[in-house]
């Protein structure tokens, strides 16, 4: 009885010590923060309830896109090698291929309308620093265009299946072309000195992050990084909740990928080491009976 | 030379050539532990079984880690954790085992301060259970390093540049400490070589010395009652198990340790395998990168109490500035331990609670231990810093006070 009284005392003490260092000093030193909104409610400059044409959706794209973006899914193949793109535009601009299936449909066609209020980066590019974002605004375009390029994107969006392979493809189309997931072997699609002039510091290589910062902080930063850290030169990417799930999947296999491993094992070795302790309670009783 | 006889067993011939049969009896058999003993005392085997661990899974580690600031990162994080088969699991067992052998250290001495087992003779046990700790220190801020993370790195960082507090010497040692102007290469290979050789050593040396220091004066029990050890062996070896007072280390003492260590154990793999976070922190999973102060810079948590005595002096006193205030501070919290045998001026050797005065001094050290840790993981900001002055500001009166308390206890006795 005595030796559970002790026991006691010292599992509280160790309690609140405990509850003092991890749970309650990490919510002071990161505090909840709003919400992640996949529907990105707060732009909404294009009407995003009008049903888009695809075809034309086609024609604007090839007209006005296709010059910067290569979209190999359609047979649009990059105009320049990626070194040009990156010197020109300051990052190399994105294949399209994924567009359609990764963005939110709301936050891309606001995207097209204004990229630098849809990316939250009002404070990079405003009138005061004259910074221009190198993709143009499409604010001259009918609402009813700006739909039809969705729906072009949208129909022709890469399918993808729901493993790695899959989860890299999501990753390197919106991740791809500021970072670098050096334990994938995955280097972004621009070079590192024109990162650096173009977003003022190199992105950080992803290969530990989903340790690093877990799930639950990439799950707000990823949604929109000015939460977490504002005045960050990242862009909000607007992904869809299923497109970010895999992106952090990605991570996840990459950066903690004996994960499964870990936990299949514990269990037994958990398992093993009860049954050891009830076998070493019985030799003990016998011992001390001797003696008591 | 002595006359051999052809041995008639495997025993015989080893105990012909090592006297292995007197070498089980003095260390094992014959060695008289008290009966009246909790799971308290289980704790000497469990740092034991823990630093055992620790070397073994380090030794692994050790087979592909690289002390480089170009490669230390992705050795540990790559190859051992991703790489390597079950080189997480060393990994993991090495990080958690390091940061819970603290747990227990503290258990430990702190059974030993509330059964006052460090005095009438136990002081050599104290002292070299003291060494220990500081070795450990010095092991454990020294591995944290190893992975080159942004706490590694940080930590070292600020750590070593409270040396730089020390007056006339303190630029130039914080220089030789590092080997270089700041925490750099050069700081990483050395700390590496004094974690994996110099400091593991001298823990070893110091573990057979305390256990040495353990065979004269025995070990304490939960009465603080001092009895003939001889008398009671032979009633024990008469067979009159039941009323003597001592048991054998093995294997009735060491039955009960193993039961423990298996109920430990339960515990320990839970957090190895599921909970590890604690001892392994995230920011850690970040590169080192002098040119990036994290938010929050906060060693690990076993130093945190220590940390925040030197943190809570944080304005000037008497033409003293703060900084100066916290290293004295510091200084006297990392040697005050030591001299507690003798900061005890009361001869009862009795558990904390029947002692009248030293029951209160006892708990509030221990609610002071617990806030000084809080405190020094918060930011120190605001009112936190003057809790952390508060929380400083007793510890330093409590152990300045211990002597005066224990004396008053030791008349009140004696008037008795
Ligand atoms: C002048 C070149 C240029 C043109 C023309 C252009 N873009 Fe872009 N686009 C870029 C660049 C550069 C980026 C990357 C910007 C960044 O990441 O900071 C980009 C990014 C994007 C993205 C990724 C957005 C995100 O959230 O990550 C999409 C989608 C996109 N463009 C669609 C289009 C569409 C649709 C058109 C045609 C209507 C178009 N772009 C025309 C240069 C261009
Ligand atoms: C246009 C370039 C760009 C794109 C695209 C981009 N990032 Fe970033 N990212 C950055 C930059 C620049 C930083 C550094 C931000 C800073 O330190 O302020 C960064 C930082 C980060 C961080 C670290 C945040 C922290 O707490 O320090 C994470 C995690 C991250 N990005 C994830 C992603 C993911 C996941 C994607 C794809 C869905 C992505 N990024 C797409 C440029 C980008
Ligand atoms: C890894 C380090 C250590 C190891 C392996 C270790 C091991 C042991 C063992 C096996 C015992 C005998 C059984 C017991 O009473 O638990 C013991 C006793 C003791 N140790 Fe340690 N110890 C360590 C660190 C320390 C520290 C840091 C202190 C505190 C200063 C300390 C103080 C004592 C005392 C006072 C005793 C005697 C207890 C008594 O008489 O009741 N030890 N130690």
């Amino acid at each position: 009885m005595k030796e559970f009284k002790i026991l006691a005392v010292i599992l509280i003490l160790v309690g609140i010590t405990y509850y003092g260092i991890e749970p309650y000093a990490h919510s002071v030193m990161h505090p909840e923060v709003a919400p992640a909104d996949f529907t990105f409610q707060d732009v909404k400059n294009v009407d995003t309830k009008l049903t888009g044409n695809a075809a034309n959706g086609k024609t604007l794209v090839e007209a006005n896109c296709i010059a910067c973006h290569a979209i190999e899914a359609a047979g649009n193949p990059a105009v320049m090698s990626n070194a040009d793109a990156a010197a020109s535009y300051g990052v190399v601009p994105p294949d399209l291929s994924h567009a359609g299936r990764i963005y939110d449909a709301n936050f891309l066609a606001n995207f097209v309308f204004d990229p630098v209020s849809a990316m939250h980066l009002q404070h990079k590019y405003n009138a005061e620093s004259g910074k221009q974002f190198p993709m143009p605004s499409y604010n001259w375009m009918a609402p009813q265009d700006i739909m039809d390029i969705v729906a072009y994107l949208q129909s022709i969006a890469v399918k993808v299946t729901d493993d790695k392979a899959g989860h890299k493809a999501t990753f390197e189309a919106a991740c791809g072309r500021c970072h670098n997931m050096q334990y994938a072997g995955i280097e972004a699609t621009t070079p590192a000195d024109n990162l650096k002039t173009y977003m003022g510091t190199v992105p950080p290589d992803l290969s530990q992050y989903i340790k690093s910062r877990g799930e639950h902080y990439l799950h707000s930063f990823v949604n929109d990084p000015q939460v977490l850290l504002k005045g960050t030169s990242m862009p909000r990417v607007g992904l869809t909740e299923k497109a970010q799930e895999e992106v952090i999947a990605y991570m996840e296999e990459i950066g903690d990928s004996k994960k499964a491993e870990r936990n299949s094992l514990g269990l037994w070795v958990m398992a093993y080491m009860v049954v050891f302790a009830f076998l070493a309670y019985l030799w003990k009783r016998k011992i001390w009976e001797e003696v008591h | 030379m002595a006359k051999f006889k052809k041995a008639d067993s495997m025993l015989e011939w080893f105990d012909q050539r090592l006297g292995v049969v007197n070498f089980a009896k003095v260390m094992m058999t014959e060695y008289w532990i008290p009966k009246n003993i909790n799971f308290l005392w289980a704790m000497g085997v469990l740092l034991t079984m823990l630093f055992t661990m620790l070397l073994v899974s380090g030794i692994f580690l050790l087979m592909y880690y690289k002390p480089d600031v170009n490669m230390a990162f992705d050795s540990v994080n790559y190859t051992i954790m991703q790489e390597v088969a079950y080189g997480w699991l060393f990994r993991h067992i090495h990080a958690v085992g390091a940061s819970v052998v603290f747990l227990i250290i503290y258990i430990h001495m702190f059974t030993g301060i509330y059964y006052g087992s460090y005095k009438k003779g136990r002081e050599m046990i104290w002292i070299s259970g003291m060494l220990l700790f500081m070795l450990f220190s010095a092991e454990g801020f020294s591995g944290y390093m190893l992975p080159w993370g942004q706490m590694s790195y940080w930590a070292a960082y600020v750590i070593t540049e409270i040396f730089g507090g020390i007056p006339f010497i303190g630029d130039d040692l914080v220089v030789w400490i590092r080997g270089n102007f700041y925490v750099a290469d050069a700081t990483l290979t050395r700390f590496f070589m004094l974690h994996v050789l110099l400091i593991p050593l001298a823990i070893l040396g110091a573990i057979v010395f305390h256990f040495y220091s353990l065979r004269f004066p025995h070990v304490n029990n939960e009465k603080g009652e001092f009895f003939d050890y001889e008398v009671e062996a032979e009633k024990y070896l008469a067979g009159d198990k039941k009323h003597s007072k001592v048991i054998p280390f093995w294997p009735v003492f060491l039955s009960k340790d193993v039961f423990v260590m298996g109920v430990f154990l339960i515990f320990f793999f839970y957090l190895v395998f599921f909970h590890y976070d604690f001892a392994m922190d995230p920011i850690n999973f970040d590169k080192a990168n002098g040119l990036k102060t994290p938010a929050h810079i906060y060693p690990e948590w076993y130093f945190l109490w220590s940390y925040e005595v030197l943190r809570g002096w944080f304005f000037e006193i008497a033409g003293i500035s703060g900084k100066s205030l916290g290293l004295m501070a510091f200084g006297f919290a990392n040697v005050i331990f030591l001299l507690i045998p003798w900061l005890d001026r009361s001869p009862t050797v009795k558990p904390a609670n029947q002692r009248p005065f030293f029951k209160y001094w006892f708990w509030i050290l221990m609610a002071d231990l617990m806030v000084l840790t809080e405190f020094g993981k918060l930011p120190p900001t605001g009112p936190n810093a003057w809790v952390g002055f508060g929380a400083s500001l007793t510890f330093l009166v409590l152990f300045l006070s211990l002597p005066f308390i224990t004396k008053m206890e030791a008349k009140k006795a004696g008037r008795k």
